[in-house]
């Protein structure tokens, strides 16, 4: 499906709203969604949520030969996958072009800065290597996926535990999982992917982009670092022009906040460990709470509230005191009462200049009545005692036109309470539709 | 490779080259007579071909025209003979699908698209001879095609590499010191204005490092400007020469 594509006013919304430095989810310039990672029942199986972009990472490994020019060192592959329910716009023949640039990022980071060990991988030199083959899938898209994925590869890789081998002379043994403990991949370091998008030729800059903020902004640019301030990756697309001082600046950001998610990650792999290890239950369906159908949540945005009072006093003292309300029921007929006036139509200019002479007996959606007796309930008045009441459930509402008084006034209808009298509606009502209302 | 100094005591690299030092630049433009625009560029040993194409009709589907601005299409490939080993290499691969992809978003910030709506300029890049830098080649090769074919840009668009070894930032990696796995850096810059128009980097390099990496790219690229700034006008030269200007 061909992707829907920004309306101007949302642009411009958007935009402007950058240049206040407001956000549409009220996060600061510099302020990452939620990043919530929870684990599956086997080593290695991880779904990391940023906000509402979801991605799945998995492991897995297998023994293969070695590469000819890298006879000692076990071979890496990486693949992100783009589903199809991820977004509309994504269909197995739309998406090369996005699916490349994410896919070569990715490996980049994490092949190229050599946080993995690779002559560990190594079983028996030139025969026997391991393949470790991490897939990543798109689960949801809501921006900014490349750091998604990337938190989601490292904590794969981090959590994933391979079987055991061991080489005695020619002979290689491989342990099962329940003859011997599956080992943990060893890791040098963790990479982590921050996004900056820039929006009016540079000039403002903000830090994981959500879907909305990407559809409107000029470039990205991407630098992975690790906890110990390396620089593992720098990628610029999207053809913005970049200083030398807006690219050092984002990398001091990159910095302190690949600080934070380092800790988040390896809290939530300690807590993993933890559960496993006390022998507590642990999976994707432990960490969906219950009665829950998904995991969606709203986010309670932050909204500062301390000036509210104030604010609110201000307005209250200098407002007029409202007007003083007249209840007293006008009786038209028996049966019929009315209470408030109402107000005098605003419409009364554009009517006049409106109005049409067709009658048009057949298609009356009387939209007002329609709003007014939505109750489906026809309560007879306060004013008589002797009616009978009728409670009715039909939605065919009657229209019970009566003789309209000495001066028919123009009354806007106001309300679908059950209670008000339906009298309102039998002044004619200057509308175009309500026209047939004239017996 | 083991005792491979990549930068001696004495601030000499493998080829003898000093930190900051560019390798030799030759370049020619219009050496085909068939494209619209076409140069030829060597960068030490690395050799690259760019021919253009355009600006001319959208091939292919006219949903893809742009409505006020031209499209530029730009496909890299690698000749089987360019690198030491003979590499048989598909045609859509991701690294030729990836070079090419950066070679666009380059180009489309610099060539002026607004004056050639619902056109489409193609840039193709051959690379004959990878010693290193080929991205940076490609970028310095492309730009003189541009030039030659007669479309207008914001500015000339040059690019190096740069590097980081004991301390010192080097300035056009050749392929021995890509492989030796330390950091490189790749940048796209426009001389006049000192926009930066691609920026990439692979490996691991300290953030504080990563100013004078930068400050050494850029200055690599300025260098370049003035080679290639130098090869454009003797062109001109030589063909107003021809016209009996």
């Amino acid at each position: 499906m061909k992707e829907t594509p920004l309306s101007n006013c949302e642009r411009r919304f958007l935009l402007r709203a950058i240049e206040e430095k407001k956000r549409l989810d009220g996060r600061q310039t510099y302020d990452y969604r939620n990043i919530r990672i929870s684990f599956g029942t086997d080593y290695g199986c991880c779904i990391v949520e940023l906000g509402k972009t979801r991605v799945l990472g998995q492991v897995s490994c297998e023994l293969v030969s070695p590469k000819l020019n890298r006879a000692t060192e076990g071979i890496l592959f990486f693949n992100l996958e783009l589903s199809q329910m991820a977004a509309p716009a994504f269909e197995p023949g739309r998406q090369s072009d996005l699916l490349v640039k994410l896919n070569r990022l990715l490996e980049r980071c994490l092949r190229n800065s050599k946080c993995i060990d690779t002559e560990s991988l190594c079983v028996v030199a030139g025969e026997k290597v391991w393949q470790i083959r991490v897939d990543l899938h798109l689960l949801n898209h809501d921006g900014n996926i490349i750091d998604a994925a990337s938190i989601a590869a490292i904590v794969a890789l981090c959590h994933f535990r391979r079987p055991d081998v061991s080489v005695q002379g020619d002979e290689v043994t491989l342990y099962t999982p329940e003859e011997r403990d599956p080992v943990p991949l060893s890791i040098h370091h963790m990479p982590i992917c921050v996004s900056f998008a820039f929006f009016q030729q540079g000039t403002y800059l903000l830090v994981d982009p959500n879907e909305r903020e990407e559809c409107v902004m000029d470039g990205l640019l991407v630098i992975a670092m690790n906890k110990h301030r390396e620089i593992c990756t720098i990628q610029s697309s999207g053809g913005i022009m970049l200083l030398k001082d807006q690219v050092l600046r984002c990398s001091k950001i990159a910095g302190v906040k690949v600080a934070e998610i380092t800790e988040l990650i390896l809290k939530a792999l300690e807590n993993d460990q933890k559960v496993r290890k006390e022998g507590g239950k642990f999976g994707f369906a432990e960490s969906i709470a219950n009665q829950r159908i998904t995991a969606f949540k709203m986010e309670k945005a932050p909204i500062d509230t301390s000036d509210v009072e104030e604010k609110a006093e201000e307005i209250i003292a200098e407002a007029e005191p409202p007007s003083e309300v007249v209840s007293t029921p006008v009786l038209w007929t028996p049966g019929t009462a009315q209470i408030g006036e109402g107000v005098e139509n605003s419409w009364g200019d554009l009517e006049d200049s409106e109005k049409e002479d067709d009658e048009g007996g057949g298609d009356e959606a009387i939209i007002l009545d329609s709003i007014k007796m939505d109750t489906g309930v026809e309560v007879s008045d306060i004013g008589s005692q002797d009616a009978p009441i009728i409670l009715s459930d039909s939605e065919e509402e009657e229209m019970i036109i009566l003789e309209p008084d000495k001066n028919p006034k123009k009354i806007r209808t106001q309300t679908t309470s059950a209670k008000q009298e339906k009298a309102p509606s039998k002044k004619p009502v200057k509308r175009r539709k309500k026209k047939r209302a004239a017996n | 490779m083991a005792g491979l100094e990549l930068l001696s005591d004495q601030g000499y690299r493998v080829d003898g080259r000093r930190a900051g030092e560019l390798r030799k630049i030759q370049a020619r433009m219009g050496v085909f007579a068939q494209a619209d625009g076409s140069a030829y560029i060597e960068q030490g040993n690395t050799k690259a071909l760019a021919v253009v194409y355009g600006p001319h009709e959208i091939r292919g589907s006219r949903a893809r025209a742009l409505p006020d601005r031209a499209l530029v299409n730009c496909q890299y490939s690698s000749a089987t003979f360019s690198t030491g080993e003979r590499k048989r290499r598909r045609h859509g691969d991701r690294k030729s699908c990836e070079m090419g992809l950066q070679l666009r978003q380059t180009f489309e910030a610099a060539i002026l698209t607004q004056l050639h709506p619902r056109s489409q300029i193609d840039i193709y890049v051959q690379v004959l001879q990878a010693d290193g830098g080929t991205y940076a080649a490609c970028v310095n090769a492309a730009t003189l095609a541009v030039l030659d074919a007669g479309i207008p840009m914001r500015d000339f668009v040059c690019a190096c590499s740069a590097g980081f070894v004991d301390g010192t930032a080097l300035a056009d990696l050749s392929h021995v010191e890509e492989a030796a796995g330390g950091p490189q850096l790749a940048l796209a810059l426009l001389p006049a204005s000192g926009q930066i128009a691609l920026l990439e980097m692979d490996a691991r390099l300290h953030e504080d490092h990563l100013e004078r990496v930068l400050e050494a790219a850029a200055q690599a690229a300025r260098d370049v400007h003035t080679l290639l700034d130098r090869v454009v006008r003797q062109h001109v030269r030589e063909a107003s020469i021809l016209l009996g200007d």
